[in-house]
C-alpha cells in the first residue's frame, strides 16, 4: 500500500531547479534511503514532504488524500514528522519540555501533565542519558540530537523523516544511533526516510535506496546495487577523465 | 494544577486588594504617582504579554492606546461605558488586520512596520479632524475621579497579569515559548504559529488600546499629538525590558523604578529630563540586558543550588 505518493515534484528557488519533477511512492512500513552528493536536492524534497517548503509545481498525497497545499502544522497533525539537518532545541525549555510541547500538539493534543508523562516515556526510549530538567544547551550533541527524535516521536507520526540524524556521532554512537533507528522501525511499525551521507548506515538499514543528483532520481534499488551502479559512483566521484 | 502552582496567582490577587484601597489613604500627588505606575504596568505588560514571549518586537503601543484615548474623547460624553466597548472593539479589529497583514514578517520588518503603524494613524486621525470634524483636539469633560480611573488601571493591569500566568500553565505558554526560540520547530510539531500569534496579539492589543481609553478623562484636553506620543510605545518596551520581558512579573519591576525616577527627575532637573533619562536607557541596556527579573530568578537558582550542595556535604 502506498504511503505518500509524489507527482512530478519540483521545486526552484530563483533561477536554480532544486528538485526537479521527481516522481516517488513511499511505501508503508518501509525504511527509504534518500542519498546524494551535496546539493542534489535531498533536504529539499525532505522539507518538501514535512511541509516547511511548498512545491513549485507537482503534486503530493498522503494515503490517497491530496496534501499538496498544506503546510507543517497540517502535516504533522496528517502523521508526519521531521528532525532537522541543524539541531534545532529551544532553550527556554526543559529536556522534558521540548518534548512534552509536541505530545501537547502534533496528534496526540495532550494537557501539560500527561504530555510531560509521555515525553518522559519517549526520553528513556531514545536512551537519553541527561536529567530530564536540565537546559538544552548544556547538553551534548547526541543528547540534543536524542530530544530531537523524541520530539518528533512525541507527534505520534506514521512517517518519520531524519535528515541527518546520524551526522557527527562518534563511532559508539553511531552503532548505538543505528540500532535505534532500527528498533523504532520495528517496534513502532514506522515509515522512515532517512537522508544520510553515513553510507554504513544506509547500508545497514534501508530496504531501498533512493539517489538524487541535481534534483533528479538517478538510481534506485537496494543499497548494494545503488552503490555499485556506475552512474551513482559518477555523480559521487566524476567522470574518468578523457 | 497542583495547590502550590496556584500561589503567584493568590499573590497577584492580594497584591491587587492591598494596592486598590490606596487612594482613601494618599494624598493626590502620590496618587499622580500611582496612577502612572498602573497605567505603564498594564501596558509594558500587555506589550510583554505578546512581544516578550514571541520576540515579535512591536512600537505599536501608543498607536493602540491613541485609538482609546480618542474613543472615549469622541463618544464618552454620550457614554461612558459604551466608549470602553467601542474602544476595545476598535483595538480588536485594528490588531487583527496589522496582525494578519504583518506576523509573517520577521525581526526588524515587524519592528519597523508596527512604528509605522502608529505614525500613519496618528496622520490618519489629523487629517480627520483637521478636514472632516474640523477640530484640532478636544476637551474631554467627564466627571470620572483619579481614584476611579486608577482602579480600573489597576484592574486592567492584574487582568493582563493573571491571564498571563495562567497561559503559563497551559499548553499555550508552551507552544509560545517554541514559538519565541523557534517557529520552524513549533510548526513541525504541529503548532498553528499563525493563530496563536494573532490571539496573543489582539488580547495584548486590546489591552493596550482600554488603558488608553480609561486614561483619557485624566487629561481633560487631547490632540492626536498627545494622543499618540511615540515616546509612549518606547517607555512601554524599556520598561517591560528592564523589568524582564519573558515573565509574568516581569514588566512590573521595571515600571516602578523607572515611573518613580521619571518623576524625580522631572521635579529636579526638568531642562534635562530627557538627557538624563535617555543615560537611565543606556545604562539598563549595558548593564542588565537580560532583565531584573531573569537576573532575580538567576541569583535564586544558585543560591537554592549552593543550599542543596552544602546540605549534602553535610550529610556525607
Amino acid at each position: 500500500m502506498t504511503g505518500m505518493h509524489l507527482e512530478s515534484v519540483t521545486r526552484r528557488f530563483g533561477g536554480l531547479i532544486a528538485v526537479n519533477a521527481v516522481d516517488l511512492d513511499l511505501y508503508e512500513g518501509e525504511l527509504l534511503g534518500l542519498i546524494g552528493p551535496n546539493g542534489s536536492g535531498k533536504s529539499t524534497l525532505l522539507n518538501m514532504i514535512s511541509g516547511r517548503l511548498m512545491p513549485s509545481s507537482g503534486r503530493m498525497a498522503l494515503n490517497g488524500e491530496d496534501i499538496t497545499r498544506e503546510k507543517a502544522p497540517a502535516r504533522s497533525r496528517a502523521g508526519i514528522a521531521a528532525t532537522f539537518q541543524m539541531v534545532h532545541v529551544p532553550d527556554v525549555l526543559t529536556a522534558e519540555d521540548n518534548v512534552a510541547v509536541a505530545a501537547m500538539y502534533g496528534r496526540k493534543k495532550l494537557n501539560v501533565e500527561p504530555a510531560r508523562r509521555v515525553a518522559r516515556e519517549l526520553l528513556r526510549r531514545v536512551h537519553f542519558s541527561a536529567p530530564l530538567d536540565a537546559p538544552p544547551g548544556a547538553l551534548t550533541y547526541f543528547d540534543q540530537k536524542r530530544i530531537e527524535l523524541a520530539r518528533a516521536l512525541a507527534t505520534e507520526p506514521d512517517i518519520l523523516l531524519l535528515d541527518e540524524w546520524l551526522a557527527g556521532l562518534t563511532p559508539t554512537e553511531l552503532n548505538e544511533g543505528i540500532k535505534l533507528i532500527r528498533s523504532l522501525h520495528r517496534d513502532e511499525k514506522l515509515t522512515i526516510v532517512l537522508v544520510e551521507h553515513v553510507m554504513a548506515a544506509i547500508r545497514e538499514l534501508c530496504d531501498r535506496v533512493v539517489v538524487l543528483s541535481a534534483g533528479e532520481i538517478v538510481a534506485e534499488g537496494s543499497a548494494d546495487d545503488c552503490l555499485s551502479n556506475p552512474k551513482v559512483i559518477t555523480v559521487y566521484l566524476g567522470d574518468e577523465d578523457v | 494544577m497542583t495547590r502550590r502552582d496556584a500561589v503567584p496567582g493568590l499573590v497577584i490577587l492580594a497584591v491587587f486588594a492591598i494596592l486598590a484601597p490606596a487612594p482613601l489613604v494618599v494624598d493626590d500627588y502620590v496618587l499622580s504617582v500611582l496612577i502612572n505606575i498602573a497605567t505603564y504596568t498594564a501596558l509594558a505588560t500587555a506589550w510583554a504579554f505578546f512581544s516578550g514571549v514571541t520576540r515579535y518586537v512591536s512600537l505599536a503601543a501608543s498607536a493602540f492606546f491613541g485609538v482609546g484615548t480618542y474613543s472615549v474623547a469622541v463618544l464618552g460624553e454620550q457614554s461612558y461605558l459604551l466608549a470602553l466597548a467601542v474602544a476595545a472593539a476598535i483595538g480588536a479589529v485594528l490588531s487583527l488586520v496589522v496582525g494578519l497583514a504583518t506576523l509573517r514578517l520577521k525581526g526588524m520588518y515587524f519592528v519597523i512596520f508596527t512604528f509605522g503603524l502608529s505614525g500613519l494613524i496618528h496622520e490618519v486621525v489629523n487629517w480627520w479632524e483637521f478636514n472632516i470634524t474640523e477640530t484640532m483636539g478636544r476637551y474631554v469633560f467627564l466627571d470620572i475621579g483619579g481614584d476611579v480611573i486608577y482602579l480600573q488601571l489597576l484592574t486592567a493591569a492584574t487582568a493582563i497579569t493573571l491571564l498571563w500566568w495562567k497561559r503559563d500553565h497551559g499548553r499555550m505558554g508552551f507552544a509560545l515559548g517554541t514559538i519565541g526560540s523557534d517557529e520552524t520547530v513549533a510548526r513541525q510539531i504541529g503548532i498553528d504559529t499563525t493563530r496563536i500569534k494573532l490571539a496573543t496579539f489582539v488580547a495584548s492589543s486590546v489591552i493596550m488600546t482600554l488603558v488608553g481609553a480609561i486614561l483619557a478623562p485624566r487629561w481633560s484636553y487631547i490632540d492626536p499629538t498627545i494622543a499618540f506620543n511615540p515616546n509612549i510605545s518606547f517607555l512601554t518596551v524599556v520598561m517591560a525590558l528592564l523589568g524582564g520581558a519573558r515573565r509574568y512579573w516581569g514588566p512590573v519591576m521595571g515600571v516602578v523604578p523607572l515611573a518613580v525616577l521619571s518623576d524625580y527627575l522631572s521635579v529636579t532637573v526638568p531642562d534635562y529630563f530627557s538627557i538624563a533619562l535617555g543615560a537611565c536607557f543606556l545604562a539598563v541596556v549595558f548593564f542588565i540586558p537580560e532583565g531584573i527579573a531573569i537576573r532575580l530568578e538567576t541569583a535564586y537558582m544558585r543560591s537554592r543550588q549552593r543550599v542543596r550542595t552544602s546540605l549534602e556535604r553535610r550529610r556525607a
